[in-house]
C-alpha cells in the first residue's frame, strides 16, 4: 500500500516536471508543425509582425505600442498603464514556458491588435523572434 | 529569550492585523488569484455584486479597455468563486462595474483630496497598492501611505 502511495506520488512529481519543461523552442517546433509541412520558422518575419502597425485598434496599432520595440525591455500597457514585464526568454526566463499562458495571451492581444487570432506561422515566427534577441 | 518576545510581539501584531483585515478577508482560491491579479490585485469579490460580476465577467474582451478574455472553463469556475462571495445591496453596486463607483466605495474615501487621486504615484483609483500598503495580503488601516509616504493620520492633520 505504501509502495503504491510513494510510486503514486512519484508518478504525479514527474507528471508535473514535465508539464512545465516546456521551452520557447518547444513552442516554436509546434506551431511550425501545425503551420504545415515546409514552413521554416523565420525570426525576420517575426520581427516585422511585431512592429506592423496593423490600425485595427487606434490606442494599439502594433504589438510594440506596448510591448516597446524591445523584448529585452519592460513595456506599458497603452490604456491601463500596468507594466508588462520583458518578453524575450533571455530577460525573463518564465516567457514561453507555460501553454495555457501562451495561447491566453496569444489569443487576448492578437484580437484586440490584429483583430483576429494569429496563425501557427505568425506564432512560430513571433516566438522565434523573441528567441533571436527580439530587437527591431 | 528576546527572541521570544520578538515573536510574540510580532504573532500579536500579525493577529491584529488580520483582525481589521477581517471585513475584506476572503477564502483563497488559486483560479481566482492567478487570473485576476496577473493586471491589477484581485479584488476581493464583496467589493461587487454578484448581478455586477456576472456582467463584468460576460465582457472580459473589454474590460476597461484591455481585453483580458479568459477560457470559458475559467470564466465559469471564477465567476462562481466571485458570485459565492459577493458583496450585496446598493452599497456594493455600481451601473459602470467600477469598485470605485460603489456607495461603499466613496464613502471610505470620501476625505481623500482629489490631488491625491491624480498623484503619478496614484494615477487611477484601481491602484489601491498606492496607498494601501500589502492590501493584496489583507487590508489594516495602518498600512495606508498617503503619496509621499504620509501615514493617513499625518494627512487629516494637514487638513486643519
Amino acid at each position: 500500500m505504501t509502495a503504491k502511495r510513494i510510486a503514486l506520488a512519484l508518478l504525479l512529481l514527474t507528471g508535473t516536471a514535465q508539464a512545465l519543461a516546456e521551452t520557447p523552442k518547444d513552442f516554436v517546433a509546434k506551431y511550425a508543425a501545425e503551420a504545415g509541412a515546409g514552413f521554416k520558422p523565420s525570426a525576420a518575419r517575426g520581427k516585422s509582425f511585431f512592429t506592423k502597425e496593423f490600425g485595427v485598434n487606434k490606442d494599439m496599432p502594433s504589438c510594440s505600442t506596448c510591448h516597446t520595440k524591445d523584448m529585452n525591455a519592460s513595456g506599458k500597457h497603452a490604456i491601463t498603464g500596468k507594466v508588462i514585464e520583458p518578453l524575450a526568454p533571455a530577460a525573463n526566463p518564465e516567457r514561453f514556458t507555460t501553454a495555457k499562458k501562451v495561447e491566453k495571451w496569444f489569443k487576448r492581444n492578437c484580437n484586440e491588435v490584429v483583430g483576429r487570432e494569429c496563425t501557427p506561422a505568425e506564432k512560430a515566427d513571433f516566438i522565434q523572434f523573441a528567441i533571436e534577441g527580439g530587437k527591431a | 529569550m528576546n527572541r521570544f518576545i520578538a515573536l510574540l510581539l510580532l504573532a500579536l501584531g500579525m493577529n491584529a492585523a488580520y483582525a481589521e483585515g477581517g471585513k475584506l478577508a476572503v477564502p483563497a482560491n488559486a483560479k481566482w488569484q492567478e487570473e485576476c491579479s496577473s493586471c491589477h490585485i484581485a479584488y476581493p469579490p464583496k467589493l461587487l455584486t454578484a448581478d455586477n460580476w456576472e456582467k463584468m465577467m460576460g465582457g472580459l474582451n473589454k474590460h476597461f479597455g484591455a481585453n483580458a478574455e479568459l477560457d470559458a472553463k475559467d470564466n465559469k469556475d471564477i465567476l462562481e468563486f466571485l458570485k459565492a462571495n459577493a458583496g450585496s445591496g446598493e452599497r456594493h453596486s455600481a451601473a459602470s462595474l467600477r469598485i470605485s463607483d460603489t456607495p461603499w466605495f466613496k464613502r471610505e474615501h470620501r476625505s481623500v483630496a482629489a490631488k491625491e487621486w491624480v498623484h503619478p504615484e496614484v494615477k487611477s483609483k484601481s491602484n489601491c497598492s498606492a496607498c494601501h500598503q500589502n492590501v493584496a495580503r489583507g487590508y489594516s488601516e495602518r498600512d495606508i501611505r498617503m503619496p509621499g509616504g504620509k501615514r493617513w493620520e499625518e494627512e487629516e492633520d494637514d487638513d486643519d
